[in-house]
């Protein structure tokens, strides 16, 4: 199974990069290398193995090459191949919207807090609706943080308040009110089947029922939240992976300041 | 022998402290019950369906019972004396309460002692069924056979019972040895159990009692197949804590999920409320053959595994305790702990050990649930494969009881086929591979396995100590557990709670108590 291993063909492409045609790479500049592992609803056997490859061939890869498979059960084959990418993606012209902000460290954000709004930020977070899950606000707000980024709870000029998980849009609003919250977040973790963009539509809808959303700084954060799918709904920014304490620390600062 | 070079008498001191903290619990449980104890009895009755608004009739009842301020004599007194008065079923007096033609506060009263001789045909043939069930389990692993431990224990949560089935009987033919199918999201929550088959879910698929049935049966299937029993789980966790353990009890579940500390901390369910749910549906559990399974390793997601590694251990010891007050033999304990050390740090790996053989050697007769690394798994799948790995060698090593496999996609989907099938071959590898490795090496005296030991020993100690003055609820209210502080008279469901009256009776405890454990 390991055809292409001492592969001697000539490669007779342009080994130069061009960001403006970029395409994966294995270990040759172009060489469009892609691996990929899927299931197949079919009896394992040589008519499986043909299938997943022209499967793969028509995911644009070429010279697809099937190099282990295994009948999970009855009826069901599981493959992992290789292939190559002969499209091109353009680099140069891609524009993702994200939030923008200069990133501070703690300490220089409460100096910031204190210089230009002078006095305690007041946030709340949850993870709302049937979300149980609160590893991603805990990794925000709790004291400790994550990964060594301390959470919004210790920083000296926020007020932090952590509500946990499962909690209403409704208590969520309410809690707003009874706090003075000046920024919400919102974490949803598990999101089967978009139940979280139901949800998140939901608390905008009813922030701006109570005529409140212009008065708070909205979030959302999680590993299936991009900036741009929340701007989208309503939110004034999103936080995906990879994105700490902070992070939404420097840019609550800093939006803060923008609207006064 | 300890390799750990553990002092017993330490052990022995933290079992003193943990029985009395369940002990105080049981006081104080033994005078209350809840509106979903009173709908398990009414299940183990016979009452079954749903009226037109699709509730189920045992809510409707002990709904009706709550409304006609006659819930504190408790449904089994209630019902004994409706079917004396009106030569009915169960399931008819039910349906005659659901359709507004009963009213059973107007039932005039009959000595406690009538009433239960009426309904104890019904409770002796529930309570056969139940024998049954185990007898059958028991028999098919005596002649047919069953995995060794650890178990592998996998997950299915399509929401689709239909398709968790295809799941299932593909993962035990892959060689899981235990199928846990995952409830919906929030249903915990529900202070009911959903009826019938259902085929919509999120993040999981709804426990109700026909999916119970047709899981079972299609485990059964697989299992007379491969010649392997393969058990089932479920969460007899939430508002229905009892009534999942009498579904469970009643079409032969194998494991459930049951501690009250969880649903307390991570569900904010009222302590009150769960802990007396708690002690029925372990005595179900308990008398059915079930193995529990705690939920300690949940501890870790939330705190830190290296400093909050004792509080796994000493609920570990209070769980065991109130285990063995709700009549769980030993062998039925999955106590709970997990491999969730921070991968980044230096000798994690011994740490994760020293735990993992300190939970085994202090609870020898259990079978303990070890739970994968879920909290620093990535989304690269690839070092989640290692992860899982080193989890899998600490469970080889340290003779875990059931090993709930991780998944190489934990953190990004619910698991697809072939990420269970990657699973699988990882553990079976692993298992295979360094099978005797656990018999054949022993801990420097001294070094740095057997001192993490003794300090989580210690901490434990000092921890329960400081429990058992508190007292649990108290405990609790201060966030001993979980960094989750959760006060004594909030959370959901402490209006289901009430103080029994002077003709209550569960006869189904009883029973259950007083027959094979002892």
């Amino acid at each position: 199974m390991s055809g292409g291993l001492y592969n001697i063909n000539k490669k007779d492409y342009d080994k130069t990069l061009d960001l403006t045609k970029v395409k994966p790479y294995g270990d040759t500049m172009n060489d469009g290398k892609v691996q990929v592992s899927f299931t197949l609803p079919v009896p394992c056997g040589d008519e499986a193995v043909e299938a997943a490859k022209i499967t793969i061939k028509k995911m644009g890869l070429q010279n697809p090459q099937i190099v282990y498979y295994k009948e999970l059960t009855k009826g069901f084959t599981f493959f992992i191949g290789y292939g190559e990418f002969t499209d091109t993606v353009n680099f140069e012209e891609i524009d993702v919207p994200k939030v923008k902000v200069d990133k501070m460290t703690m300490e220089e954000t409460d100096e910031y807090i204190k210089e230009n709004i002078g006095r305690k930020i007041v946030v709340i977070g949850a993870s709302t609706g049937t979300d149980a899950h609160t590893v991603g606000i805990d990794a925000i707000m709790n004291m400790k943080g994550f990964a060594g980024h301390y959470g919004l709870e210790r920083y000296e000029m926020i007020e932090a308040y952590n509500l946990g998980s499962q909690v209403e849009n409704e208590d969520f609003v309410a809690k707003a009110v009874e706090l003075n919250a000046d920024v919400l977040l919102v974490s949803q973790t598990v999101t089967q089947k978009n139940i979280h963009i139901k949800n998140l539509t939901e608390l905008v809808e009813l922030l701006e029922a109570e005529g409140l959303r212009d008065k708070v700084i909205l979030i959302a954060g999680g590993p299936r939240i991009s900036h741009e799918l929340v701007k989208e709904i309503g939110y004034d920014a999103g936080f995906g992976p990879n994105t700490f304490a902070d992070d939404v620390a420097s840019y609550i600062a800093k939006e803060m300041y923008n609207r006064m | 022998m300890s390799k750990l070079g553990i002092d017993w008498s330490l052990v022995e001191k933290a079992r003193g402290y943990a029985s009395n903290i369940a002990n105080s619990v049981s006081e104080y449980v033994q005078n209350y019950s809840t509106v979903s104890v009173e709908r398990t009895i009414c299940r183990f009755l016979g009452i079954d369906g749903v009226n037109e608004n699709d509730i189920p009739l045992p809510n409707v009842v002990v709904d009706h019972m709550k409304e006609k301020n006659i819930l504190i004599n408790g449904a089994a007194y209630i019902i004994g004396n409706a079917m004396i008065e009106l030569n009915l079923t169960p399931q008819e007096i039910a349906e005659k309460v659901a359709n507004g033609d009963l009213d059973l506060s107007k039932i005039t009263p009959h000595k406690p002692e009538e009433s239960l001789k009426k309904i104890e045909p019904i409770v002796i043939s529930t309570i056969e069924k139940i024998k049954e069930n185990k007898n059958y389990r028991d028999d098919f692993i005596k002649n047919i056979g069953e995995g060794s431990q650890p178990y592998l224990y996998v997950i299915v949560a399509t929401g689709n019972v239909y398709e968790d089935v295809v799941q299932a009987q593909a993962a035990a033919r892959q060689g899981a040895d235990i199928i846990a199918v995952i409830r919906s999201t929030g249903q915990s929550l529900l202070d009911y159990v959903p009826y019938g088959p259902t085929t919509e879910g999120f993040g999981g698929t709804f426990a109700t009692q026909e999916n119970f049935r047709i899981m079972r049966e299609a485990l059964d299937e697989v299992g007379h197949e491969l010649g392997r029993y393969i058990r089932l789980v479920n969460y007899a966790s939430g508002l229905c804590m009892p009534e999942i353990a009498a579904m469970g009890a009643v079409e032969r579940l194998d494991v459930m999920l049951n501690d009250a500390l969880y649903g307390i901390l991570f569900r904010d369910i009222n302590m009150k409320r769960t802990i007396i749910d708690q002690h029925f549906s372990r005595v179900i559990n308990g008398f059915a053959g079930i193995i529990i399974n705690t939920g300690e390793d949940n501890y870790l997601t939330t705190a830190d595994a290296f400093e909050q590694a004792h509080t796994v251990l000493a609920s570990d010891f209070i769980n065991e305790q109130m285990a063995l007050t709700a009549g769980i033999p030993k062998s039925q304990m999955g106590l709970g702990h997990a491999f969730e050390m921070n991968p980044d740090m230096e000798n994690g790996f011994l740490y994760e050990l020293a735990q993992a053989q300190m939970v085994r050697e202090i609870f020898p007769e259990a079978t303990p649930k070890y739970m994968p690394p879920t909290k620093f798994m990535t989304g690269n799948i690839f070092k989640g494969n290692i992860q899982d790995a080193l989890f899998n060698e600490v469970s080889i090593w340290t003779k875990q009881g059931i090993q709930l496999l991780g998944m190489i996609t934990e953190a990004v989907h619910t698991p697809f086929m072939s990420d269970r099938y990657i699973a699988i071959e990882n553990a079976k590898y692993i298992f295979n591979n360094m099978k005797n490795i656990g018999d054949e090496v022993e801990f420097k005296e001294g070094g740095i396995i057997q001192n993490r030991a003794k300090q989580v020993l210690n901490e434990s100690l000092t921890l329960l100590e400081a429990i058992e003055k508190e007292g649990l609820f108290n405990s609790l209210e201060k966030g001993v557990f979980a960094d989750v502080k959760r006060p004594i008279n909030g959370g959901k469901g402490l209006d289901g709670v009430f103080e029994k009256g002077e003709n209550y009776m569960n006869p189904f405890i009883e029973k259950m108590l007083g027959d094979d454990v002892k």
